[in-house]
């Protein structure tokens, strides 16, 4: 009787896995793991030594820092409202509206309102900086035409409208991707479905609302986590339009605007590698617990429908 | 076998022709944020050095001045930073030289041309060891336009009040901006308002030395008053000021929409070359006619070497060229508005120049009251400045409040003010 061969190390699966992982590994997780490292220590007389907790307690505990420090995740929670709060609406509407049957140049439009995605931030923030300019700009211009001057501000340069002129600029770049997935989903909806609503006399308006809603609600949880990610990662377009102090007046400060000042410095500040690595940890330990609660919060109560 | 062996001799003599080449030609990499003088620093002073040098090749690599510190320190801690480096003045390069990066050039002999004030900028604390050559200073002042001037019927003013009444003038007028400064960057604030104008107030290097020494305070009524004046800035500064940055103001006034501009000399030959109207200057007036005037005469370039730099003799050889009065000519004559540091005597051709060394017979000389030493720890103090200074002018904050808010900052961690 032939027994089976115990199998032995299948060298093929770790041989193909080989080469993603260690890519992985050199550019993503080593770097992750030197970084919290990195807080851990601090610099005194040219020698690196080892410090503990003390970073953590000079950013949280030290006014000077823990203020800085709080309104950049103050102004951060906002950046992340508007983008849930105006993107992701407009997002599904715009999804809901293309994937109408009846809409004529519907590949038009979804190429044109994603195209603001693929461009850089550099372009976006310089156009939008040099449009909404009090001096060389159409804004003004704009408004005049239609009666509405008195409406125009210098809204990048005022402290109560900056951020939220800017999460708006960001709205406008980025809302091509929750429309896109959102689409994509909503054409992933069988006919069999809405038509079986419709013989139970659900139409029109009433079948996104009672048949769309519901079968796309866990796109609309990936998104909201993507959005997540992506603005307490974020940092391009605010230095791009409002430089390294983030102004006015630290208004538009975010998580991002602190590290990098922190960690390579700018102007006369000279750079702290260990407090900027604090600062990465600090927001490296927010995005795992945002995640976190998303994953076991809500993630696991949302049900799949399967066709 | 022949063949080959044939072939690993032509290898051979190839690496060698290669390295031998290598090593007749030093190649000089500068590291600089000036990137605005890259046509000069490629046209006119890398040619006239490699003229004179011909083993030696220098290539001019600016990056942008807002991220050059950072760029440049990174640079340094990998390894890949040029040979020569352009030395910002004070701490920044002062902690280059106590990390190892920038080398000790006590013992070159071009460093004889400079005096020691000129060399504070670039020397430790207690002037041991100097690391960069000086190269220029810039001064702080007004540019404005003559034609508007003339239109509005005004004088150049030489009191504060004089001054206010000019502003006056040009905002009953409606023709021109009175004053063409933003605030979205925020470093002009500081820069162009604060510590153009202060000087006059703390009486130049005496409160300076006072203020490092522990003896005055930013709530002294000589550190707020500059701020009591820039106060008054915000209603002639145009509309939307808030939201005009660095570049857009340098438009406006080249444009001619604007009559008066707070000015660094270093705006001299992009105006010169922007403009087609008449420029003139004017030092920062005075509270009360007959005062001694005192002006913000910064030094701001300097130029050292790499420690780690692969060539330290054609790095040597290249320094010792920028501290010569050939260097100093073509750099002044060049560059109008940066003013060699060099005890040889240079000759200005440009008039706006002129007027503005002009100011060192006339007024005491002193450098940002931000820059040495006081900029060292966290809060720091220049860029707590620029804030303070905006925050001001936009009437957010009131003078005295800002001159409490950078004095408990300073105290935080500078012991002679606590």
């Amino acid at each position: 009787m032939a027994t089976p061969k115990k199998p032995g190390i299948r060298w093929h699966i770790v041989f193909f896995l080989a080469p993603a992982v260690l890519v992985y590994t050199a550019v993503m997780i080593y770097p992750l793991f030197a970084t919290l490292r990195l807080s851990f220590y601090s610099e005194v007389d040219q020698q690196r030594v080892w410090v503990g907790l003390q970073n953590f307690r000079t950013l949280f505990g030290d006014a000077i820092w823990s203020t800085q420090f709080w309104n950049a995740l103050a102004n951060n929670a906002w950046f992340f409202l508007i983008h849930m709060l105006v993107q992701n609406p407009i997002g599904i509407a715009l999804a809901a509206i293309l994937s109408s049957p009846r809409l004529r140049f519907s590949a038009f439009y979804r190429s044109a309102i994603f195209i603001p995605t693929i461009l850089s931030f550099v372009i976006v923030g310089f156009a939008w900086k040099l449009i909404l300019s009090p001096i060389w700009g159409i804004a003004p211009g704009m408004l005049d035409a239609i009666g509405l001057k008195f409406l125009y501000q210098p809204w990048l340069g005022k402290e109560e409208y900056a951020l939220t002129t800017l999460s708006l600029v960001s709205v406008w770049q980025y809302v091509g991707i929750p429309m896109m997935l959102i689409y994509a989903a909503l054409l992933s909806i069988p006919d069999e479905i809405l038509e079986a609503g419709e013989c139970d006399g659900i139409t029109g308006m009433a079948a996104f609302w009672k048949i769309k809603l519901p079968l796309i609600l866990p796109s609309i949880g990936i998104i909201s986590i993507l959005t997540f990610v992506a603005n307490f990662n974020a940092f391009d377009l605010i230095y791009a339009a409002q430089g390294a102090l983030a102004g006015p007046d630290f208004s538009t400060d975010i998580l991002g605007t602190f590290m990098y000042r922190t960690f390579f410095g700018f102007q006369l500040q000279l750079g702290d590698p260990h407090m900027g690595s604090t600062i990465a940890s600090a927001m490296f330990v927010i995005i795992l617990i945002g995640v976190c609660l998303y994953l076991f919060g809500i993630q696991r109560r949302l049900r799949n429908y399967q066709f | 076998m022949k063949t080959v062996k044939l072939k690993g001799a032509l290898l051979a003599t190839t690496l060698l022709a290669a390295s031998a080449a290598t090593a007749q030609d030093a190649q000089l990499t500068i590291e600089s944020w000036r990137n605005d003088d890259l046509a000069i620093w490629q046209e006119k002073i890398i040619p006239a050095f490699e003229a004179e040098h011909p083993g030696i090749k220098v290539r001019f690599t600016p990056s942008a001045p807002a991220e050059y510190n950072a760029v440049l320190n990174s640079k340094l801690d990998a390894g890949s930073a040029g040979d020569i480096i352009t030395c910002r003045p004070f701490d920044a390069s002062l902690a280059l030289y106590e990390a190892g990066h920038l080398a000790n050039l006590n013992d070159l002999e071009g460093m004889a041309n400079f005096s020691d004030v000129a060399k504070s900028g670039w020397s430790t604390d207690d002037g041991s060891a100097a690391y960069c050559v000086p190269m220029a200073s810039v001064i702080h002042g007004f540019i404005y336009n003559k034609e508007a001037f003339e239109e509005v019927g005004v004088e150049v003013p030489g009191t504060v009040e004089e001054f206010f009444a000019v502003l006056e003038a040009f905002k009953q007028d409606g023709n021109y901006i009175p004053m063409a400064m933003g605030t979205n960057d925020q470093w002009e604030a500081a820069t162009m308002g604060y510590n153009n104008i202060g000087p006059n107030y703390w009486k130049g290097e005496e409160g300076r030395k006072a203020l490092l020494a522990g003896e005055q305070k930013l709530t002294d009524e000589a550190w707020v008053a500059p701020f009591r004046q820039l106060a008054k800035w915000g209603a002639y500064l145009g509309d939307g000021y808030e939201a005009q940055t660095y570049p857009d103001s340098q438009n406006i006034f080249t444009l001619g929409r604007a009559a008066i501009y707070p000015a660094g000399s270093w705006e001299i030959s992009g105006f010169n070359a922007q403009s087609d109207f008449e420029m003139g200057a004017f030092n920062p007036p005075v509270e009360a006619a007959g005062d001694t005037c005192y002006i913000s005469d910064h030094t701001d370039i300097g130029i050292g070497m790499n420690a780690a730099t692969a060539n330290p003799e054609a790095a040597k050889t290249f320094l010792n060229w920028v501290a010569s009065s050939e260097f100093s000519n073509i750099f002044a004559n060049e560059l109008p508005g940066f003013f060699p540091l060099s005890n040889a005597a240079v000759e200005l051709q440009d008039p706006l120049a002129q007027e503005f060394i002009s100011w060192r017979d006339k007024c005491e000389s002193t450098i940002r009251s931000t820059y040495q030493i006081l900029s060292r720890g966290t809060p720091n103090l220049e860029n707590e400045t620029w804030n303070a200074s905006v925050a001001v002018i936009k009437g957010d904050e009131t003078p005295e409040d800002a001159g409490q808010r950078l004095q408990a900052g300073l105290a935080t961690w500078y012991a002679p003010q606590q």
